[in-house]
């Protein structure tokens, strides 16, 4: 137990006196996260109510065809721009956004009393231009709508005779599910300073131990393997979650202070309660991957190669990230029993103002340390074998 | 006291070691002589229980490594062929993290550290990170650090490996000093002049097997040979005569 102890304690000293253990670990690591996130979301927020705002520039091709139309655009906020050659390349490149273009016949229809058709220049996959190219066509309809109800009021009938059904929105989206929509990466910034505070120890304490030739001389010493172990892994435990803490204390000043959510009128709640249940969930996860980091640096026959896989370890919790964004799923109870997805949806619900079930994080943290222990159990049998502390 | 037992290691299909006996006795120096590759760091790896043996056994002071290996360890200081410090940590730093290791008391632990520091003569580098460190300052640490609990035994695998003459004639001061005080010393070299300036006992290893044992004397005696590398140039010769 004291030898643990002792091992816990060295490690933890000399990994302190490594510029670039600290650096990533304490410095880098928790504060990637909250950066990154606060520069997206204030750019993405800034463009949201830029685009309400400005002015729409379209470029028109053919104004002169339709001179009502192109004034009634103008009242409501359009600034036409002059035509531009070949559009559909030019849009199809990204020089432009989208483009109007009102053909010879539209006038010849107009007058005829069919319906006059304009033609939209817009590139769907471009998800930059769908707000613009939305708001273009909700002011062509409203002019075609406007124009129908006083072509039948002239014919002396009740506009409301052609629009038999009115489609109402209730959205029922709160200001803190939109935002945890906004913020689905958010669990990933936080794992990913977990695994970056420990990386780095877990690849020293093994990896580089051996490298350095100074695991034999540890192991001629009477104390068992398993509390070397032990006292390593608290080391890289110890850095992950202060990591993690750092990086938890950051989005809580991140959140407060530069990101304009309240501009959407969106909640955050990064204050003390998610912090802590925040903190609580991820213990049985960094266990893991303290674990796992070590089992792996363990196999690695230096420090280089270490970092290697370690590298693309820290690509895993991206999983469950990219997965949810990608297919909202509604969360069951059994996927709080998959470690890093329930850690990821428990994050997800907190930053939302969501209740979270105390069942599911029961759950979360006895199927994360479940799957801790038995990767510990692993890693002892490794550090037990003869073939470890042999370098070279 | 250190006795060995007709010891076994094989690696796939190399025999490593294959049934090495001898024994080191307190209050001698015994040397393990061999060429490259003879099974010296492997028998040594097993007498500290780092590996396990095929056949055989290990008594250190009477206990069998087999079956209590830690109190094994806790009887033998240890300078492996893998020496690596804690570049991070100074010489102090890393004598004493070995002393915790071993259950030591603060108060002793200082005393202890501040003897072996002034025995090793290493007073200017003790506060100093050891990054950086030379090949001679590097051993000190690393043998201090290896008696830093008192242990009545001592195995030392190549200690005067890249060592200087003068911080090689300090080790052996160091060694006898150590013999004088009563320990066990053991140790292996594959240079000849050093076990002959040193050892009261020798023991050649060989292709993983012992092929001859005794003093140094006994050994040009029983050669023939007056010059000790030819002694053991024909100890070695004839046995690889025999395996053809």
């Amino acid at each position: 137990m004291k030898a643990m102890f002792v091992v816990f304690l060295k490690e933890v000293l000399e990994n302190l006196r490594d510029r670039r253990t600290v650096t990533n670990a304490l410095v880098m690591g928790p504060l990637l996260g909250p950066l990154l996130f606060t520069g997206l979301t204030s750019v993405m927020i800034q463009r949201e109510l830029d685009k309400g705002e400005k002015p729409l520039e379209v470029p028109l091709i053919g104004s002169e065809n339709a001179p009502n139309l192109v004034e009634f655009l103008k009242q409501h906020g359009v600034r036409p721009q002059p035509p531009i050659e070949a559009p559909e390349e030019k849009i199809r490149r990204q020089d432009a956004e989208l483009a109007l273009r009102i053909p010879a016949g539209y006038g010849e229809a107009w007058r005829r009393g069919e319906p006059a058709q304009v033609e939209l220049l817009f590139d769907a996959s471009q998800r930059e231009s769908r707000a613009t190219v939305e708001r273009l066509r909700g002011l062509l309809e409203s002019y075609g709508r406007q124009t129908g109800a006083l072509r039948l009021l002239a014919r002396g009938l009740s506009p409301s005779v052609a629009t038999p059904l009115v489609v109402a929105d209730r959205d029922q989206s709160t200001a803190q599910s939109r935002s945890g929509l906004l913020f689905a990466m958010l669990p990933y910034f936080l794992i990913l300073s977990s695994f970056m505070g420990g990386m780095y120890l877990a690849i020293d304490t093994t990896a580089g131990e051996r490298e350095r030739q100074s695991l034999e001389p540890l192991f001629a010493t009477p104390v068992a393997r398993t509390h070397i172990l032990n006292g390593k892994l608290g080391a890289t435990f110890a850095f992950a979650m202060t990591s993690l803490a750092l990086s938890l204390v950051a989005f809580g000043v991140a959140g407060q202070k530069f990101i304009p959510t309240e501009k959407l009128g969106m909640l955050l709640d990064f204050g003390p309660r998610f912090a802590f249940i925040a903190l609580l969930v991820m213990v049985p996860l960094v266990l893991l991957a303290s674990t796992l980091q070590t089992l792996i640096a363990a196999f690695a026959k230096s420090y280089r190669e270490a970092q290697t896989y370690l590298s693309l370890l820290m690509l895993l919790p991206m999983i469950p990230s990219a997965m949810l964004a990608v297919l909202p799923l509604k969360a069951q109870s059994w996927m709080y029993a998959v470690p890093l997805l329930g850690q990821h949806l428990t994050i997800t619900r907190l930053v939302r103002g969501e209740a979270v079930n105390a069942a599911d994080i029961g759950l979360c943290l006895a199927s994360g340390l479940a799957a801790a222990a038995l990767t510990w159990l692993v890693t002892a049998q490794v550090y037990r074998s003869e073939r470890l502390a042999i370098s070279g | 006291m250190i006795e060995v037992q007709d010891l076994a290691k094989h690696f796939g299909a190399v025999k490593a070691v294959d049934g090495v006996s001898f024994s080191a006795r307190d209050g001698e120096i015994t040397g393990l002589l061999g060429p490259n590759g003879a099974g010296k760091t492997t028998t040594l790896r097993m007498l500290y229980t780092l590996m396990t043996s095929d056949r055989g056994r290990v008594l250190v002071d009477g206990i069998d490594a087999a079956r209590d290996p830690d109190a094994v360890r806790r009887r033998l200081g240890v300078l492996p062929d893998a020496r690596g410090l804690y570049k991070r940590l100074s010489a102090r730093e890393n004598i004493e993290y070995f002393g915790r290791l071993h259950g030591i008391d603060a108060a002793t632990l200082r005393n202890r550290t501040d003897a072996l520091i002034a025995a090793l003569e290493m007073a200017d580098i003790a506060a100093r990170k050891t990054e950086g460190f030379s090949q001679g300052q590097r051993v000190k640490t690393a043998i201090a650090r290896a008696l830093v609990h008192d242990p009545k035994n001592l195995i030392l695998d190549e200690p005067t490996n890249g060592l200087d003459v003068m911080a090689t004639r300090a080790m052996r001061r160091f060694l006898k000093q150590q013999r004088d005080e009563g320990r066990c010393v053991l140790f292996s070299s594959h240079i000849m002049q050093e076990v002959a300036a040193l050892c009261d006992r020798i023991v050649v290893i060989a292709r993983g097997r012992v092929v001859a044992d005794g003093s140094a004397e006994a050994l040009r005696a029983q050669t023939g040979e007056a010059n000790l590398e030819d002694a053991f140039v024909k100890i070695i010769g004839t046995e690889e005569g025999l395996a053809a």
